[in-house]
Parts: structure tokens; C-alpha cells; sequence
């Protein structure tokens, strides 16, 4: 029974989240609404979707170990190509949001084939520096494509009638649901192929891979291109949800949050960059929420303030995980497990002098 | 002639702002393998304390500063003893805690003196200008320039002349050795994380004036461009850090005069990009 449980959780939990939206339960502290009205559904597919980008980053970071900073970039590119392509050349949403996808794929492959020819902390700095330069021609607006530190709103008459209104926000759940299924079976696939192999083999000791007669670049490359077109496909899914593409996405804030997810839950896992995302997106909009409650406004300045800023709260939340749970909430229930097995052979060894004697 | 000149000083005004931070950061991560994201924090917590000093303090300016740079160095020892020390075994972690150090304390500093700008006192003698071959150029670029000359002169002396100086000049090249050797090279991390936070504080007390004005954000803002700085300079050298700081400084005030706004910033991000393909190790080839 445990063991049926124990594999077949995942396909319970994926039929949950494709019924929620017909469900009128209240989660109260959860959630402001009901289950399946179109506010709870919008934040949970935030949620799901940020909680796909965190596991396509830590394609990167947990599985081949790489440090990269300018993750927000692949993301942005997928956002804004897909947002212009349906403005500026007129594209449906579909062959546009092919366009997106196929621009972050090929922005990747190009950055990915320049950064990676250094290697550790020179990589993460010039993937930030390309972020960071990305981000600024984003603010720039040049020839007022970007529309600079607004954004640009996705075009209604482009998008399929069922994308559009409060009324089809269980539509947009689906798509983020998909995209979280499609992200996961990605990582799963990549991951446990030669190729993933490879990419755990560089992330233990790169130059044992070398001695071994491959060369690491490739595979890194592969990495680096899969991933960034995950992210990009994560954009076209945010830019449905949010309706549109501001200059917050390609901020290194963005990249930031995503390592934070990536380490909260838990980096090299197959659901802690999940756990994590959901858990952040989550926590940062509840606490928002919080942040302007009337409760919190009663209370004294000391305690106020740092409760009222959300990013204090999960910037102190993940010093705490980093320095209390290395390995992330993921390896929580290993740890408890190794935890009680020290302490009860602790008590088997105390206990053998005594049957002895 | 005079435009040359003005952007030639506010240019080597912001290389010296870099400099502060830059410095701190470079001995940082040469010494520790830290790439310390807590840094542009510091360098805001420098900035407030220095200007809460002369406004609601009523401090004057040549006090608030110390004051300033004192509190953001107090800081940053707290940092290194508090988080960084217990993780000396884990690297990576490091990295990630000054990472949530980097997001909390500015949002703290947030919400204590909210999001906007707030105007950065100016001291009588300094806000008036010089006239320099014929370009009127405001007395705080020299301000800065100078305050960074003296910080990389003492650092100089500091690193050449004296014990623990030596030290950290031999951790930054071998630290297995160094603790091989029996010397306590923890003091020595110790004492760069203070030294760093004292340089980027006094760098955010001076920032408020280079800027006339100060936010939350400011700190992080301009760490990026110190991380370039540091990288371009070769990790772990001071003066790598000061020629590449003021390189930067000036190209950026060049490019975005001379073409679009932003395009400084831009040019900048992809000169860092350029040199690290051509010269993997930075100027002075000392690439961790």
C-alpha cells in the first residue's frame, strides 16, 4: 500500500491540479478565494509556472553545476520576442510563441557558446554581465520596442478567445500545468540519458571527465541551450498569465529569485526546485498581502517593518535554509531519517555491553 | 575642449566610487574565494547611517561620514563572524548566504526609510565648483578621486609594509600554504571583510554626495559594475581593481554622452564580456 503510495503520488497530485478549478473548496490563509476562482487560480498558476522555471534552472545548477547568473535573460528573451512578435510582425500566438521559444533557444546557444569558455566564478560573471546588459537594453526601449520600464501588453486580438478574460483563467491554469508536466518530463529525460550522466560526472569533478576523452564544453553547452529554451517557454506561459511583458523579468532580481527557489527547495532533486518555486511565489504574494494588512499596521514600528517588506522576510528565510538545511527542504525528510538512524544506533551500541555482559 | 574635461572628471568621480567597492570585493574574493552579494548592502548601509548622522544625528558632514563608514564597517565584521565563518567548509554556500544578505538588507532599509531618493545633505564647501581648463567641474569629483587615492595608498602600504598585509598577500596566492605554515588565516578573513566594508561604506557616504541623493537600490546598482570592475582587474588586486575602475568609469561617461543614454552601461557589459574570451585570467592574469 505505502509503496503504491509512495510511487504513484505524483500522477495523484498532477489529477488534483487538473480538477482544482471545478472545486469550490476554501483554503482560508492559503488562499483569499475559493479553490477554482479565477484569483486563486491565477496565483497557483504563478505558482506552477514559476515552480517549472526553478526546475529548468537547476539544470544548471544542481545537475551539471554550473552558477549561473543571467538565467532571467532566456526567460525575458521567450517573454518580450513572443510579446513583439504578435505586435510588431503580427504573428498569431502560436507561430509567435514558436518564435519566442526559438529565440531564447538560439540567444542561449549563442551567449552559452561564448560564457562557457571560462570556467567557475568567470562563468557566473559574464552570464550576469549578459543579463545585465540584456536588462538595460530592455529599460532603454530602443526605437520603442521594449516599451522600457512600463512594458508592453500582449495584444487581445492576437490572442485565441479562450486565452482572453477572467472567465477563462482555468484556461491559462492548464497551459501552466502543461508547461510545469512538460518541464518536469524535460529534466526527467535529460537527466537520466548518457548525456545526463555526463553532466552529473562535470558537476562532481570536471576533470575527470576530461581524462576521460570527452570534452565537457558540448555537454555544458547542451545544458545550457535546454534550459534556456525551458525558461523561454516559461515565458510564453507568464506573458498569458500577467498579460503582458515589463522590464521586471529581466532584472538580476529575477535570476536571484530563481536561485533562491532552486536552494530553498533544494538543488539537484527532481521536486525540490519545485517545492522551492511554488513555496517562494507563493510566500512572496501572501506576504505582500500581508505586508498591507490591517493587523500588521497595529503592530509597533520594531516588529512592523521588517514584517511589511516581503523580500526581507525571504531573503532572512533563505540565509536561515542555507545555513540550517543545507541540501534544501527536499533532503528535510532524508535528513530526519539519517537523523533518527544515528540515534537509535547510537542506542544499539550502548545497549550491546549490556546483552554482552 | 570643456565637455572633454567634465565628463573626463565625473568620469574618474564614478571610476573612484567603483574603486571603493571594487577593492574591498577584489581582496574579498581573492583572499576567501567569496564573491561577497552582500557588498552593494553594506555599501547602502554606509549610506543611510551617514546620512541619518547629518540629518536626524545633526552631525555635520565630516562627522556623518566617519560615523558612516564606521557603522557600515561594524557591519560587515557582524557579517563575516555571524554567516560567513560558519561556513568556511561550504563555499557555495557562502556565495548563496551573502546572496540573502543582499536581498534582506535592503529591503529592511526599505522599509525603515522607504522606497523613494531621499537628498543627500551638501556640505557648504563642497557643493560649489572648480574651474578646470575651462570646464566648470563640481568640487565633489575631487571629493571622491581623492578619497579613493588615499584608500588605494593605504591599502598599498597596507598589504607591502605591514604583517598582516603579508598574510593576506599570501593567502590571495596559496591559502592552503599560508594555514600550512600555522598562521591563523582567519584573522586575516576577518580583518579584509572589515576593511572592504569600511572601503564600500565610506564609498556609499560619498555616493550621496556624488549622486545628491540616495535609495535602497543604489548599493546593488552599482555592485554590478564593481563585480566588472573586479573581474576585468584580476581577482585578488588592488591595483588591477583601481586601473580597471577607472577604465570603466570613463568609458561609460564617454559613450553615454557621445551616443544613446544606456549605451555606456551596455558598452561596459560587453568590454568585461570581450576581455574575459581574449584574456581569461583579467588585466593582471590573477583569475582565481
Amino acid at each position: 500500500m505505502t509503496t503504491h503510495l509512495k510511487r504513484w503520488w505524483p500522477l495523484a497530485l498532477l489529477l488534483v491540479l487538473l480538477i482544482a478549478p471545478y472545486s469550490t473548496l476554501p483554503l482560508p490563509g492559503l488562499l483569499d478565494g475559493p479553490l477554482g476562482s479565477p484569483g486563486s487560480l491565477q496565483l497557483i498558476a504563478l505558482c506552477l509556472v514559476y515552480g517549472g522555471l526553478a526546475t529548468g534552472y537547476d539544470l544548471l545548477l544542481g545537475r551539471t553545476g554550473l552558477l549561473s547568473f543571467g538565467h532571467a535573460l532566456y526567460f525575458a528573451t521567450g517573454l518580450y520576442a513572443t510579446d513583439l512578435a504578435m505586435l510588431e510582425l503580427g504573428l498569431g500566438f502560436v507561430p509567435a510563441a514558436v518564435f519566442g521559444i526559438a529565440c531564447s533557444i538560439a540567444l542561449a546557444l549563442l551567449l552559452g557558446s561564448v560564457s562557457l569558455r571560462v570556467t567557475g566564478i568567470g562563468f557566473s560573471m559574464v552570464t550576469l554581465a549578459f543579463a545585465q546588459a540584456g536588462a538595460i537594453l530592455v529599460q532603454r526601449n530602443p526605437g520603442g520596442l521594449t516599451g522600457g520600464e512600463e512594458g508592453r501588453s500582449a495584444p487581445a486580438e492576437h490572442l485565441p478567445d479562450a486565452l482572453i478574460g477572467i472567465q477563462n483563467t482555468a484556461n491559462l491554469y492548464w497551459i501552466a500545468v502543461l508547461y510545469l508536466v512538460v518541464t518536469l518530463a524535460v529534466v526527467q529525460w535529460t537527466v537520466s540519458s548518457p548525456t545526463g550522466r555526463i553532466w552529473a560526472g562535470i558537476r562532481e569533478n570536471e576533470r575527470r571527465v576530461e581524462v576521460l576523452g570527452l570534452r565537457p564544453y558540448g555537454f555544458k553547452l547542451v545544458a545550457f541551450t535546454v534550459a534556456g529554451g525551458l525558461a523561454g517557454a516559461g515565458g510564453v506561459v507568464y506573458l498569458l498569465l500577467t498579460g503582458g511583458a515589463t522590464p521586471q523579468a529581466a532584472s538580476s532580481d529575477a535570476t536571484l529569485a530563481l536561485l533562491v527557489m532552486v536552494v530553498l527547495g533544494g538543488s539537484g532533486t527532481r521536486w525540490g526546485p519545485l517545492l522551492g518555486g511554488v513555496l517562494y511565489t507563493w510566500a512572496a504574494h501572501r506576504l505582500g498581502d500581508l505586508a498591507n494588512s490591517e493587523s500588521i499596521a497595529e503592530l509597533p514600528s520594531v516588529l512592523r517593518v521588517p514584517l511589511s517588506q516581503p523580500l526581507f522576510l525571504l531573503g532572512t528565510l533563505f540565509v536561515a535554509v542555507v545555513y540550517l538545511l543545507p541540501g534544501g527542504l527536499a533532503r528535510l525528510p532524508a535528513r530526519l531519517r539519517a537523523g533518527r538512524a544515528a540515534r537509535a544506533a547510537e542506542g544499539s551500541v550502548t545497549a550491546v555491553p549490556e546483552g554482552a555482559a | 575642449m570643456n565637455t572633454v574635461v567634465l565628463l573626463a572628471c565625473t568620469g574618474l568621480g564614478l571610476g573612484a566610487l567603483y574603486f571603493l567597492v571594487a577593492s574591498g570585493l577584489s581582496l574579498i574574493f581573492g583572499l576567501m574565494d567569496v564573491l561577497n552579494f552582500a557588498h552593494g548592502a553594506l555599501l547602502s548601509v554606509g549610506a543611510y547611517a551617514a546620512w541619518w548622522a547629518a540629518t536626524d544625528g545633526g552631525l555635520g558632514f565630516w562627522l556623518a561620514v566617519p560615523f558612516g563608514t564606521a557603522v557600515g564597517t561594524a557591519a560587515s565584521v557582524l557579517l563575516e563572524l555571524a554567516l560567513i565563518r560558519p561556513l568556511y567548509a561550504r563555499p557555495r554556500d557562502q556565495i548563496l548566504a551573502t546572496v540573502g544578505v543582499g536581498l534582506a538588507l535592503p529591503a529592511l532599509i526599505m522599509g525603515i526609510w522607504g522606497a523613494d531618493a531621499r537628498p543627500f545633505p551638501q556640505p557648504e564647501s563642497l557643493s560649489g565648483t572648480v574651474r578646470l581648463l575651462g570646464a566648470t567641474v563640481p568640487v565633489n569629483r575631487f571629493v571622491l578621486m581623492a578619497a579613493a587615492l588615499i584608500v588605494l595608498v593605504l591599502l598599498r602600504l597596507f598589504l607591502a609594509k605591514t604583517r598582516y598585509g603579508l598574510i593576506v598577500r599570501a593567502g590571495v596566492e596559496d591559502r592552503a600554504m599560508v594555514t600550512a605554515l600555522g598562521i591563523d588565516v582567519r584573522k586575516a578573513f576577518t580583518l579584509v571583510f572589515a576593511i572592504g566594508g569600511a572601503a564600500a561604506s565610506l564609498g556609499g557616504a560619498l555616493a550621496g554626495l556624488y549622486f545628491g541623493s540616495l535609495n535602497p537600490g543604489q548599493g546593488t546598482g552599482l555592485l554590478i559594475f564593481a563585480f566588472v570592475v573586479v573581474v576585468m582587474g584580476g581577482m585578488g588586486s588592488v591595483t588591477g581593481a583601481a586601473v580597471a575602475s577607472v577604465g570603466v568609469g570613463l568609458v561609460q561617461q564617454f559613450a553615454n554622452y557621445y551616443t544613446a543614454a544606456g549605451l555606456g552601461d551596455l558598452s561596459v557589459v560587453v568590454l568585461l564580456a570581450v576581455l574575459l574570451l581574449v584574456k581569461p585570467r583579467g588585466l593582471t592574469g590573477r583569475l582565481a
